[in-house]
């Protein structure tokens, strides 16, 4: 019985057990917190259930949701491997938004087949610019990433408000935001399906075989395990950063451009707030694994997508996932206190998460 | 405070005068106005700054500055309005910076999280619990007096910009002249700056690291709860969802560029809310015409300038960021 | 100098025994100190000698057993219960703040005051008394990183007496110094047990142990191994009881075959971390078939020689040929590509990745050759090939080779560390402190892996701050002092006194003109 209990905790353990802990704990504070705010947290969980899955719109929503998630989540992910924090995800994925908008209206005539790919591709390469640049200063004038990107993102936010309250907005508009995207940029959707999920779903496998399997990724996995033993090894530590940067800020751009050209079909401030530092807590919550950022993603997805229907059915404010993610982020950053609570075993060392030691170097 | 700071401050100083009455002529109204507002947006910004600091001091990254801004102006404020007392909101705003001090403490210490990632949790709880709890259309009982300081008050131009402010403001300046004193010149200052550059070397002579990074990451929090009904009661008088609007990143570049020196974060907020007091006028006076997000982004462009330039001479407290364990 | 059997028991250690997670680091331990006496603490590294005084010092709390202090029983819970009960302890790395000055440093934790306020006069009064009165000359306004380690060991010994400390606990005091400086600090521990101190003197070398300990006591695996006099026994008795076994303390080695001049280094200048000149201007030449050892105290440039040469540091001036082929900008992957292997200095920071698999580290240089990978894919089967056979030629201890490699033991790692730089036959070997922190067994095995490599042709560097460990293996020895290769002497000729001296910057007559 022990043994049973014991081996089913060894398999559940790495990978799913304390993420699904954590969920289910921050379901129970969140349910406190409505509760004293006078709901029913029961109510106002199944509504946000039914508001993800009621049926094919309300799913296909769920999985419009969850694609620029699992973007920004693999943003993050390719940056811890690497031994990065790269909080500016979000930064990033503004910039690509804006600028995958910025082509989807400004060039038209283009067919679809051209025009969709060419702005995904430009979003991508405009989330990578302030990566590398946060990559170059980590990397060879030893700044931290972690302020360098609090501060990008800081900039980037004004950027791009300016941009679509000045020189981008639409026309004769009171509000901030950009002329809609040109039909040929627009993602498609197949029935209900948005298509930039699959391609979403399939970078999730493919960032999972450059880290795992190529020798590119065991480059970058070394450096971000060891900065010195990389060195040593002969591998170009300063460049694999400033790569690893490149292609956590391009996942991150193509997250916004997908948003844009899949779902607002603009830019528009405000629209994106959150979706970057979501990323965080995915990456976390998929313990930095590729692929399971696609269930990690999926799960806030759900409470993102759910909590419209929550807010009309019971009137609980859709801020309250918010805290539910705040929540989950403290437990799978802090697996002391599941194990502490669940009376897992667990060795230290692996848990450990250190992902900054100071901001000097 | 050192002599060399002081000059340093006499000089800012006196470079500022000089611009503002270059431009005003002998407008003593302007003048007054454009330094008043330097002051006031220098307020929160100091506060933060220390907040920052203190942790960094003592080995605690703290990036949940925000959030404790937020939730001080949060709590602050409601309190001000369900108790319809100004100073029994400041004290609660002060209490919910301690508290989430400590729960950075307790995250950061105790449970040894990534102190960047429990920063972020408090930041994100912050804006996600106050924007959920918010109801708005309540208002203060009443709005926050000056205290004028007499004679010193009764100076020309000076008097007014500096001794005639709510109290938030001079506890802003005095907390900066109190944290210098106590951590250059006490028993306690010594310690906690042992514990945030070499923690083992304390732990190994009987200092307690765990007591004094509890203690003074509460303390900080403290203050960044100041700023935050600083924000709310006292400035605006009223409270708004993200009202704190990234002035806590803004405090982290400034403590940053106050080289971890309670001055030296003095002197950056001063210099910081100067440049947005001295734009905010000529934009006024539709002199220029630069978008205010610009203006929002000097800060960290200056920081991100000064990493870039300084590289590896930027010197934090050795060992903030690491937890402490025993071997 | 002898202590009375009678004299007063200081410090008693009863029974102490202290677990870890698989592992017994101190097994029923018990030892006894008395007024005024000299105890050495030998034992080989993982002997338990650290657990022991760390339980002493209140750093980990024993699981059974009794510390008595003058004769009381006393529950040591923090180093600061130790520091009230007169203990002060100099640790191995040193506990200062580097940005702080001396007197701040040293009165950290027990301050003088005036009023509220810190009164620093008083501290800067209180350690020019102390280094007065002990002979332990230092600044106190001076900042502590810009004194050199001997000093700063100094600032830690008034540290303690400004505690008034009456036990001193000091642990590995001599790794880090040059043999005068090493002299100086033996006999300070005279004059302060001649005052009534009482002193555990941690080491795991003999030759000290036999020069100033009243006693001995020597633990083996966690276990007191035996209790000895320095006039009881020798040095090849405590390191008989030290190990267990006998122990051959040279290598067997045939006589050098030189061939070609493999390593070709000319004015050769590197800077350390901080911009200081560390390498100033090295000059020599390395042929194949030999071992050259560079013996020197550490922080004379040892580390930035070896990493230049490796092309993990710039050099600011001169040139390095390798083979004939110019390396002096060489990356760390252009100089592996011309046959340099080089087992590095610290092995935790530099040698491996701990949570790499022990395959993946054993192709940690190689992994993107073939046919470890093709076009850019790696091949994980031909790198499970090759680990299983390099864990059985090198006798690699570990469960598997998909044994991640921090949870092996420090020989082990440094034998897998040692196995993939021998891998492919070099053409260089830079060997950096290859035994440090590794068990006998282990020693014996990588110098006869050295020792092959340089009969199967390969030139040899090795960098070594055990003496012993450099005469016995080299067949010349260039020692650094500040730098500089003060002398090029046949190891057949050298001296222990000689290299010495040498090594503490004393100038050899031929040597005066080059290095000025």
């Amino acid at each position: 019985m022990r043994a049973e209990s014991a081996r089913l905790a060894r398999v559940l353990r790495p990978s799913a057990l304390l993420p699904l802990a954590a969920v289910a704990l921050a379901l129970v504070v969140g349910a406190v917190v409505i509760a004293l705010d006078g709901a029913n947290p029961l109510r106002a969980y199944g509504a946000l259930v039914l508001g993800a899955f009621g049926g094919w719109e309300e799913f296909g929503r769920t999985l419009e949701k969850a694609t620029p998630l699992i973007l920004s989540g693999l943003a993050v992910t390719v940056g811890l491997k690497a031994g990065l924090f790269n909080i500016g995800a979000q930064g990033q994925l503004l910039l690509g938004a804006i600028f995958s908008a910025y082509l989807g209206w400004k060039v038209t005539g283009l067919p679809a087949v051209v025009h969709i790919p060419l702005c995904l591709l430009v979003g991508a390469a405009f989330g990578a610019v302030p990566a590398v640049v946060a990559g170059v200063l980590k990397a060879w004038r030893g700044a931290h990433e972690v302020i360098v990107t609090i501060m990008l993102n800081a900039i980037l936010v004004n950027l791009t408000d300016w941009l679509a309250g000045g020189p981008w907005q639409e026309k004769g508009q009171a509000i901030s935001r950009t002329p809609a995207i040109a039909d040929s940029a627009a993602i498609p959707r197949v029935a209900e399906l948005p298509l930039g999920f699959f391609v979403a779903f399939a970078l999730a496998f493919v960032v999972w075989f450059v880290i795992e399997r190529t020798t590119f990724g065991f480059r970058l996995r070394t450096v971000g395990s060891n900065r010195n033993a990389a060195h040593y090894a002969g591998i170009p530590v300063r460049w694999v950063t400033v790569a690893a940067m490149a292609m956590s800020g391009a996942l991150a751009g193509l997250g916004g451009a997908i948003e844009t050209q899949g779902v607002i079909g603009r830019y528009e401030p405000g629209f994106n707030a959150s979706l970057g530092f979501d990323g965080i807590t995915i990456a976390l919550l998929a313990k930095a694994h590729p692929r399971s950022a696609i269930p990690a993603a999926f799960l806030v997805a759900i409470l993102r997508a759910g909590s419209s229907k929550m807010q009309a059915d019971t009137r609980v404010e859709p801020e309250i996932i918010d805290v539910l993610l705040a929540v989950i982020l403290l437990l799978v950053a802090a697996p002391i206190v599941l194990r502490t609570l669940l009376r897992i075993r667990g060795d230290r060392q692996h848990d450990e998460l250190r992902l900054t030691a100071g901001w000097g170097s | 405070m050192s002599r060399a700071a002081v000059v340093k401050l006499v000089a800012l100083a006196a470079v500022a005068l000089a611009a503002v009455y270059a431009y005003n002529g002998i407008d003593d109204v302007k003048t007054t106005s454009v330094l008043s507002a330097s002051v006031r947006f220098a307020t929160p910004l100091v506060l933060g700054a220390l907040c920052g600091m203190l942790g960094e001091r003592t080995g605690v990254i703290n990036i949940g500055i925000e959030g404790q801004m937020l939730t001080g102006a949060f709590v602050g404020f409601f309190t001000a309005v369900a108790t319809g007392s100004i100073l029994l909101g400041v004290v609660a705003a002060a209490a919910s910076g301690v508290l989430l001090g400590a729960f950075l403490a307790v995250c950061a210490v105790s449970w040894r999280t990534d102190q960047i990632i429990a920063g972020t949790v408090i930041t994100i709880l912050a804006t996600g619990l106050t924007s959920y709890l918010y109801t708005p259309g309540k208002v203060l009982p009443s709005s926050v007096p000056p205290w004028k300081i007499p004679l010193l008050g009764d100076l020309p131009l000076v008097g007014r910009v500096l001794f005639d402010l709510p109290p938030l403001q001079y506890t802003a300046a005095l907390a900066a002249v109190a944290l210098h004193v106590l951590l250059f010149r006490t028993r306690w200052g010594l310690r906690s700056r042992a514990v945030g550059e070499h923690p083992s070397a304390a732990d190994t002579v009987g200092v307690s690291v765990w007591k004094l990074r509890y203690l003074n990451i509460a303390l900080a929090g403290g203050l960044a709860g100041l700023a935050g009904a600083h924000l709310s009661i006292e400035s605006a008088s009223t409270f708004e969802r993200g009202m704190s609007n990234g002035l806590g990143f803004t405090a982290l570049a400034i403590m940053i560029f106050g080289w971890w020196k309670p001055f030296g974060a003095l002197a950056g907020a001063l210099f910081f809310g100067f440049l947005l007091g001295l734009t905010n006028q000529l934009q006024f006076d539709k002199v220029i015409d630069i978008p205010p997000q610009f203006v929002s982004m000097l800060a960290p462009a200056l920081t991100i300038a000064v990493l870039a330039i300084l590289g590896t001479r930027v010197r934090p407290p050795a060992a903030a960021g690491t937890p402490y364990t025993k071997e | 100098m002898t202590v009375a059997d009678d004299a007063e028991i200081v410090l008693e250690a009863l029974h102490l025994t202290k677990r870890f997670p698989g592992v017994v680091a101190n097994d029923d331990v018990t030892v006894r100190l008395r007024k005024g006496e000299i105890l050495g603490l030998l034992g080989e590294n993982g002997a338990g000698k650290s657990t022991l005084v760390k339980m002493l010092f209140g750093l980990y709390r024993p699981d059974e057993g009794e510390v008595r202090i003058r004769g009381e029983v006393v529950q040591v819970r923090n180093p600061g219960d130790a520091i009230r009960r007169g203990l002060g302890m100099v640790h191995q790395h040193f506990q200062l703040v580097p940005v702080m000055t001396v007197a701040e440093n040293v009165v950290l934790g027990a301050e003088p005051r005036r009023g509220p306020l810190l009164d620093l006069r008083a501290a800067a009064r209180r350690v020019r008394e102390l280094s007065e009165r002990f002979g332990l000359a230092v600044d106190p306004d001076a900042v502590v990183e810009d004194l050199p380690v001997g000093t700063q060991q100094r600032v830690e010994i008034i540290k303690a007496l400004y505690r008034d400390a009456e036990i001193l606990i000091l642990d590995e005091p001599t790794a880090v110094l040059t043999p005068q400086e090493t002299d100086e600090l033996l006999q300070i521990l005279r004059d302060l047990a001649a005052r009534g101190v009482s002193v555990v003197f941690i080491t795991h070398k003999l030759r000290e142990v036999m020069a100033v300990a009243d006693r001995v006591v020597v633990l083996r695996g966690g276990k007191v191994a035996g209790e000895t006099t320095p006039a009881q026994t020798d040095e090849a008795g405590l390191a008989n009881l030290m190990v267990g076994r006998t122990v051959v303390l040279h290598v067997d080695k045939a006589p050098a075959a030189p061939g070609a001049v493999v390593l070709d280094v000319a004015g050769l200048v590197v800077r350390d971390d901080r911009g200081q000149e560390a390498v100033r201007g090295i000059s020599l030449q390395l042929r194949s078939g030999e071992i050259l050892g560079v013996a020197g105290v550490e922080g004379n440039g040892q580390r930035e020689l070896v990493e230049a040469l490796c092309g993990m540091r710039a050099k600011a001036a001169g040139t390095v040929h390798i083979g004939g082929a110019d390396a002096t900008h060489g990356s760390p992957h252009e100089v592996h590509a011309l046959g340099v292997s080089h087992v590095p200095e610290d092995r935790e920071k530099d040698g491996f990745v701990a949570a790499y698999s022990v395959a993946d580290n054993l192709v940690l240089n190689r992994f993107d050759e073939r046919p470890f990978a093709r076009r850019g894919i790696r091949r994980l089967d031909a790198v499970e090939t090759e680990a299983t056979a390099l864990v059985e030629r090198f006798d690699i201890r570990t469960p598997s080779v998909s044994t991640p490699m921090s949870s092996l033991s420090g020989g082990n790692k440094q034998k897998a560390i040692v196995a993939r730089e021998l891998a492919q036959a070099p053409v260089l070997l830079v060997a950096s402190q290859p035994t440090r922190g590794v068990d006998v067994g282990s020693i014996e095995f990588i110098h006869n892996q050295i020792v092959a490599a340089r009969d199967a042709g390969a030139a040899v560097l090795l960098v070594s701050a055990e003496l012993d460990e450099v005469m016995g293996l080299a067949d010349r020895i260039a020692v650094l002092y500040a730098g500089r290769v003060v002398e090029v002497v046949d190891a057949a000729e050298a001296s222990r006194e000689r290299l010495g001296l040498l090594m503490a910057g004393a100038v050899s007559g031929a040597a005066a003109g080059a290095a000025r």
